[in-house]
């Protein structure tokens, strides 16, 4: 386990910048204790002091995860965000993209959102836009990217693409071993 | 307790499962019987036989036959040896077949007697032939036991009976009947072959519970509150989608969990901005809950010994979104090396899940006296490690909950017991205001009194899985040290000489030590770094006299030492 580099931290937070935006800011600086990103073998955590002082004391080896984890680095250094981010991503996320409760299964097994299932799309979203998937309920189901901007999603015809699928919750069931 | 939950509401429909498979299996071995042999399945049902189905004593196939058979014995007089077709068929070179059907005509005479006076009738006391007659004779041996049979012998026939019927091995079956009074074991037989009712727990963290009730509804989930002892459990009694697969459940609002497994978390009573650990974690459903009953402050370890089912552990918290969670990966008997100065530990020994037959069967035959054994052991380790880490000076805390899924006494009392003569902790009322008093005393063996305030659960009494849970208070103030030998926490007036429940690696230990004593030697304990705060509050209990005869040799040692220290 260790601190993030100069360079891992960028690429980090050039990813979560998609999602979130200035947003970012808020996971830093916390009004209820600090906060920090560590990485253990290839996995982002974000946890706080307290907890890290705990995971400290656990063998490197023995430790299997902490608090939560965000994402993993690639072979090829490229950061993923993994569905565990969720958490944090769905309260700040700038763009939000609600789908249609028939459209709901068809996303949560790992399917792109049609415009056929698309409920509601936050206006003046641009197209490759990191956007948050919720369901009509508002309960966050994953991200993904905007295929068409907000205007274009009012042409296409309904069989079309709006959202690329990146992660959703259905993750924690067909991948749960993976997910660390 | 939850309506719905409530034990004496349990129906069971037909024959299930395991009978019908038994009756094919007999249909197919009848195949292979040569004619003259007895079993004949042809007998035509009569109409009112087919009615005796739901009936006091559960009804199977093989029941079913035997009780076709005592029909037809009744009839035709030359046909004693028949007497348990399906049984006597396949124990036809057993050596106690002989015994059984002497045993058996005697039971058969009240019965046919019952019969020719009632003149009609009554299938149903053919049906609920030998177990419950066997059973009422052994309630009231001294006026219904037939001339010169003992009880053993009853008892023998009813634990084959029961051995049959249910298909546990004899070993179980036998421990079993240690535990429970016969009337309750079959109760609990019976409890085993029914699944326990599906719950959910609702996460807190997330949602509440009325929403998310409100949400299965909408899916097409029935369900109900679980009980008044729970603010976030619910039922689930049908579902038109699969309930581990909603919408609701990936997005974390509610984990599935048994309801005794509230009941450890409940008795654990996690309070905001402690340190817990939480010795053997998988598959994550306890943790989630301590984290949820903590709001996700302070810190939780959550530590398992199998890589694999950690897996589980680490999707479930994030998905339930708990954050204040490291999960390890170590020995749970590693524990005070590796970290101490926990506010609260709760240890959810490895057992051998005699508790949770209804949900894994094949512990009816796979566990033997060995498994058993083998796992108090490891649960003896683990309980003192679990003791170790706490720290006893903790202002909230200073808290373990030993608990376990099976219901041996061996796997339960008698690890706290041992764990009481170890360390210094004393059993504390575990807050749950259900649930039967553990044992203090088992056949031959005297635990301590306070063992009373520790809880056990079983299926047929509360609908859940079996489950024993013991809260106890570690009260020394000194740092958590190996403390070997020590007295019982608390000072009961009269404590029986106790059996010492000893762990093959103990006996050793002890020999080992007392070999040492006698060579005159200083003896140099391995861990103990016994501060001079603790031998002085040991001073006192040592001086006391103690009534116990294994007991006072290590004391006596201590003192001893103690002496020697002093000078």
């Amino acid at each position: 386990m260790r601190p993030l580099t100069e360079e891992e931290t960028r690429v980090m937070f050039e990813k979560l910048a998609r999602y979130i935006g200035e947003n970012m800011q808020l996971l830093v600086d916390r009004p209820d204790g600090a906060y920090c990103f560590r990485l253990h073998k290839d996995r982002v955590y974000y946890v706080s002091e307290r907890l890290l002082k705990l995971a400290m004391s656990v063998p490197g080896d023995r430790l299997v995860s902490l608090g939560t984890c965000f994402g993993k680095f690639t072979k090829s250094s490229k950061f993923r965000l993994h569905i565990t981010a969720l958490d944090y991503l769905a309260p700040y996320a700038k763009y939000k993209v609600w789908v249609k409760p028939g459209a709901e299964q068809s996303f949560l097994y790992g399917n792109h959102v049609l415009k056929s299932g698309l409920g509601r799309i936050t206006e003046n979203t641009a197209q490759y836009q990191g956007v948050v998937v919720y369901s009509m309920a508002d309960v966050p189901l994953g991200f993904g990217v905007a295929a068409k901007s907000t205007q274009d999603c009012r042409k296409v015809d309904p069989m079309a693409i709006v959202v690329f699928h990146q992660a959703d919750v259905g993750e924690y069931v067909r991948h749960e071993e993976t997910l660390t | 307790m939850g309506r719905k939950l409530d034990p004496t509401r349990k129906e069971k429909r037909g024959p299930g499962r395991k009978a019908r498979k038994q009756k094919g299996a007999e249909v197919e071995l009848a195949k292979f019987l040569p004619l003259g042999k007895p079993i004949c399945f042809d007998i035509p049902v009569h109409p009112s036989e087919v009615e005796c189905g739901p009936i006091v004593w559960p009804f199977s196939a093989t029941r079913f036959l035997n009780c076709l058979f005592v029909c037809f014995e009744d009839d035709s007089e030359g046909e004693e040896q028949r007497s348990r077709p399906s049984l006597g068929q396949k124990e036809e070179e057993d050596t106690d077949l002989q015994l059984n059907v002497d045993i058996d005509e005697q039971f058969m005479l009240p019965s046919s007697e019952e019969i020719q006076k009632e003149n009609i009738l009554s299938f149903t006391t053919f049906v609920a032939c030998e177990p419950p007659d066997n059973m009422e004779v052994l309630k009231d041996f001294r006026n219904k036991r037939e001339e010169g049979r003992a009880r053993q012998e009853y008892l023998v026939l009813l634990h084959q009976d029961l051995v049959a019927y249910y298909s546990y091995s004899d070993f179980l079956l036998e421990k079993l009947m240690e535990i429970f009074p016969l009337p309750e074991l079959v109760n609990f037989l019976e409890a085993n072959e029914v699944p326990r009712p599906m719950t959910i727990r609702t996460n807190t963290l997330k949602t509440r519970r009325r929403d998310l009730a409100q949400a299965l509804i909408n899916r097409g989930v029935n369900l109900d509150p679980l009980g008044k002892w729970s603010k976030t459990g619910l039922v689930i009694y049908d579902s038109s989608v699969p309930i581990g697969a909603t919408p609701e459940y990936l997005a974390g609002h509610y984990m599935l969990q048994g309801a005794s497994s509230f009941l450890p978390i409940m008795a654990l009573a996690p309070q905001e901005n402690e340190r817990i650990l939480d010795m053997c974690c998988a598959p994550g459903g306890k943790t989630s809950y301590i984290a949820q009953l903590m709001k996700n402050t302070g810190v939780i370890l959550a530590n398992d010994s199998s890589a694999e089912r950690l897996r589980s552990v680490v999707g479930n918290l994030h998905r339930l979104g708990v954050t204040n969670t490291v999960v390890s990966n170590c020995d749970g008997r590693q524990f005070p090396k590796l970290m101490g100065g926990f506010d609260r530990v709760l240890l959810d020994a490895p057992c051998s899940g005699t508790g949770v037959i209804s949900k894994d069967p094949a512990v009816k035959t796979n566990k033997d006296e060995k498994d058993v054994l083998r796992c108090a052991h490891l649960q003896k380790e683990l309980i003192l490690s679990a003791i170790d880490s706490v720290n006893a000076a903790s202002e909230t805390g200073g808290y373990i909950v030993y608990c376990t899924c099976s219901i041996m006494v061996e796997e339960n009392e008698w690890v706290v017991d041992y764990a009481l003569k170890k360390r210094n902790v004393r059993l504390v009322p575990t807050g749950l205001d259900f649930g039967q008093e553990g044992f203090s005393r088992f056949k031959d063996r005297r635990f301590h009194p306070s063992l009373k305030s520790t809880r056990r659960f079983y299926p047929h009494t509360h609908n859940m899985d079996g489950f024993f849970i013991a809260k106890l208070k570690k009260f020394s103030n000194a740092i958590p040290k190996v403390q070997k030998d020590e007295e019982p926490a608390i000072e009961p007036a009269s404590q029986e000489p106790a059996p010492e429940p000893t762990s093959e690696p103990q006996s050793k230990r002890r020999k080992l030590e007392r070999s040492k004593v006698a060579k005159g030697k200083k003896m140099q304990r391995p861990a103990s770094k016994g501060s001079s705060l603790q031998k002085l509050g040991r001073a006192s209990k040592s001086a006391r006299p103690s009534p116990r005869t294994l007991g006072t040799r290590p004391n006596s040692r201590k003192k001893h030492k103690m002496h020697q220290s002093g000078q």
